[in-house]
């Protein structure tokens, strides 16, 4: 029971960063049915920029408090992605608006190999580690254990996916991005400016990502120039899952396949009889994407395909 | 000094020809038909006009020339098109859909008296404001395309074969309603197959055929013309 729980609350934690990021994949495919494969290496460079400036910060003043470190480092991540995102969009993907679908999708393909080197280039090949400098206080829930971080973490995630919902249900560019998801040639009628709603939305995918890619670094300690291939692919599995296009499938599929990574990662050395161990966990979320593409290519939530206007 | 004026107007789809260098005009208010037989290029034209597709020519309204403007820049300017088709946002409500008419547009309180308006004018919408506009009939959806265009508060109206795949009484409905919209002084290019109908309703009109535009004249003389009779009137 204590293993269930506590693989609960941190395939809760995991959840809701595949979550970020999958939003931004999604988001994306909604508008220009693109999977745009660079959008994990965003959340790496978020990463890798955040702890710049926090290490930056740190070799100054090693007495700042750590939490305003941190959160500085987010200040200049975030925008720092949503530039990067905005140039992607805009460098990569917008000559080949018309291009057969193939293109973009081997074009994503190479930037982000070029974003893995640079940043390689940049930081190096080895890890990064993030600074102990976060409060570490634990909690006791139903016998299991909770870090601030990992509440933190939660509480950031649902924070800015309510925010994101609002900004999309409620506000004259939402309405304008939904539009255009389903008719770019209508959108454009009526007067919205589909060039400037599509860079919208890689920017605001970007942010997300930033903010992802900062809570894995925190969570696991580390960032790594090739962490965002593997983060990615997985965000890319939970936006399938929950019906790529759909922004609370994102959300659903996100959160699902880190709760179902975590209980796989906690019980498959019982399944198997000690053959595999908890570090085969990556293995579900490309069984999930196999699974859902195979039994329901929609998703949890997606419409089927004859539903988009 | 009309509101409209287009000069050799000219549309092609790589090596097609859809519209082979036309000439016409809509004055402010005038309600002005082009009909034509199914690929005349009409829907070609419309498209033309807001910068849908590639083509050439000059198209000035209310005096600025439109040429190489982006579509949303040229629908900024007062004109709207209710595309063939009706281009309704299915999984936009009802109300959702009325106001992206409204998106180029930042009084907000003209905006919302506008919609009552148009709640007004089509009980059925108001009825059905929050429900998703997929789920209307055809009829429906085509006053829901109307009223829409109707929210940008558009010098010139471009309809595209609005009477399409609907019931007589349907029709009837819309054509009243283009015959209101023109009351209030909007101007309209009504483009159609049913040329009967166009022609009963506008005040002038011009025939297309494969790409040209062949004849032009009020649209009284136009239903009298033994050639138009023969070939679209079926008499
Ligand atoms: N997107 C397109 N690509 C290639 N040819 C097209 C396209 N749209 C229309 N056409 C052709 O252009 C001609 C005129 O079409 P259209 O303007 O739709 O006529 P209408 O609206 O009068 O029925 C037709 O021959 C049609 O096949
Ligand atoms: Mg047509």
């Amino acid at each position: 029971m204590d293993i269930f729980v506590q693989q609960l609350i941190n395939g809760l934690v995991l959840g809701s960063i595949y979550a970020l990021v999958a939003l931004g994949y999604t988001m994306v495919y909604g508008i220009l049915e693109l999977i745009n494969f660079a959008h994990g290496e965003v959340t790496m460079i978020g990463a890798m920029v955040a702890l710049a400036v926090i290490g930056a910060l740190l070799g100054a003043n090693p007495d700042l408090p750590g939490l305003l470190v941190v959160v500085a480092g987010v200040l200049v991540a975030v925008p720092a992605c949503m530039v990067l995102g905005f140039v992607i969009e805009k460098v990569a993907y917008r000559p080949l608006r018309k291009a057969p679908r193939l293109a973009p999708l081997i074009t994503a393909i190479g930037v982000s190999i070029v974003l893995q080197n640079a940043a390689m280039l940049i930081w190096g090949r080895g890890y990064v580690s993030f600074p102990a400098i976060l409060p570490r206080g634990r909690h006791e829930i139903l016998g299991a254990t909770v870090t601030d971080l990992q509440i933190a973490i939660v509480a950031l995630s649902v924070l800015v996916m309510v925010g994101l919902v609002l900004l999309v249900e409620r506000t004259r560019l939402g309405r304008a991005m939904r539009a255009t998801a389903q008719s770019r040639e209508v959108a454009e009628l009526m007067g919205v400016n589909v060039d400037t709603v599509i860079s919208a939305t890689f920017v605001i995918g970007s942010a997300l990502a930033a903010i992802a890619g900062v809570m894995v670094s925190a969570y696991y300690g580390l960032a790594h120039y090739y962490m965002g291939f593997l983060l990615g692919l997985k965000a890319f599995s939970a936006a399938v899952l929950g019906g790529i296009g759909n922004i609370m499938g994102a959300v659903v599929g996100g959160m699902l396949l880190g709760i179902i990574e975590a209980l796989g990662a906690g019980y498959i050395g019982d399944l198997t009889g000690g053959f595999l161990g908890s570090n085969y966990q990556d293995v579900f979320a490309f069984l999930v994407l196999i699974l859902v593409l195979v039994f329901r290519p929609s998703g949890l939530l997606g419409e089927r395909v004859a539903n988009r206007a | 000094m009309s509101l409209l004026r287009v000069k050799g107007l000219k549309v092609h789809y790589g090596g097609i020809q859809a519209v082979r260098g036309i000439d016409f005009e809509v004055g402010e208010g005038e309600l002005v038909c082009l009909i034509g037989a199914n690929g005349a290029g009409k829907s070609s034209t419309l498209k033309g006009l807001m910068g849908m597709v590639q083509c050439s020519g000059q198209v000035t309204f209310g005096g600025t020339r439109l040429s190489n403007l982006a579509t949303h820049a040229i629908a900024a300017r007062g004109l709207s098109l209710v595309p063939e088709g009706r281009g309704i946002f299915g999984r936009l409500t009802v109300a959702e859909n009325l106001d992206i008419g409204a998106y180029t547009r930042r009084e907000r309180a003209y905006v919302r008296a506008d919609l009552e308006r148009m709640y007004g004018l089509f009980p059925r919408l108001a009825e059905r404001r929050s429900q998703l506009a997929g789920t209307l009939s055809g009829g429906e959806q085509q006053m829901l395309a109307m009223a829409r265009a109707m929210m940008a508060r558009p010098r010139l109206l471009l309809l595209d074969e609005p009477s399409m795949g609907l019931a007589p009484l349907m029709v009837q409905k819309i054509y009243q309603t283009v015959a209101d919209i023109a009351s209030e002084g909007v101007a309209i290019l009504l483009v159609e197959q049913n040329a009967h109908l166009a022609l009963h309703t506008s005040q002038r009109g011009y025939v297309m055929e494969s790409g040209s535009i062949v004849l032009s004249g009020p649209s009284q003389a136009l239903a009298n013309d033994p050639g138009v009779k023969a070939a679209y009137l079926g008499e």
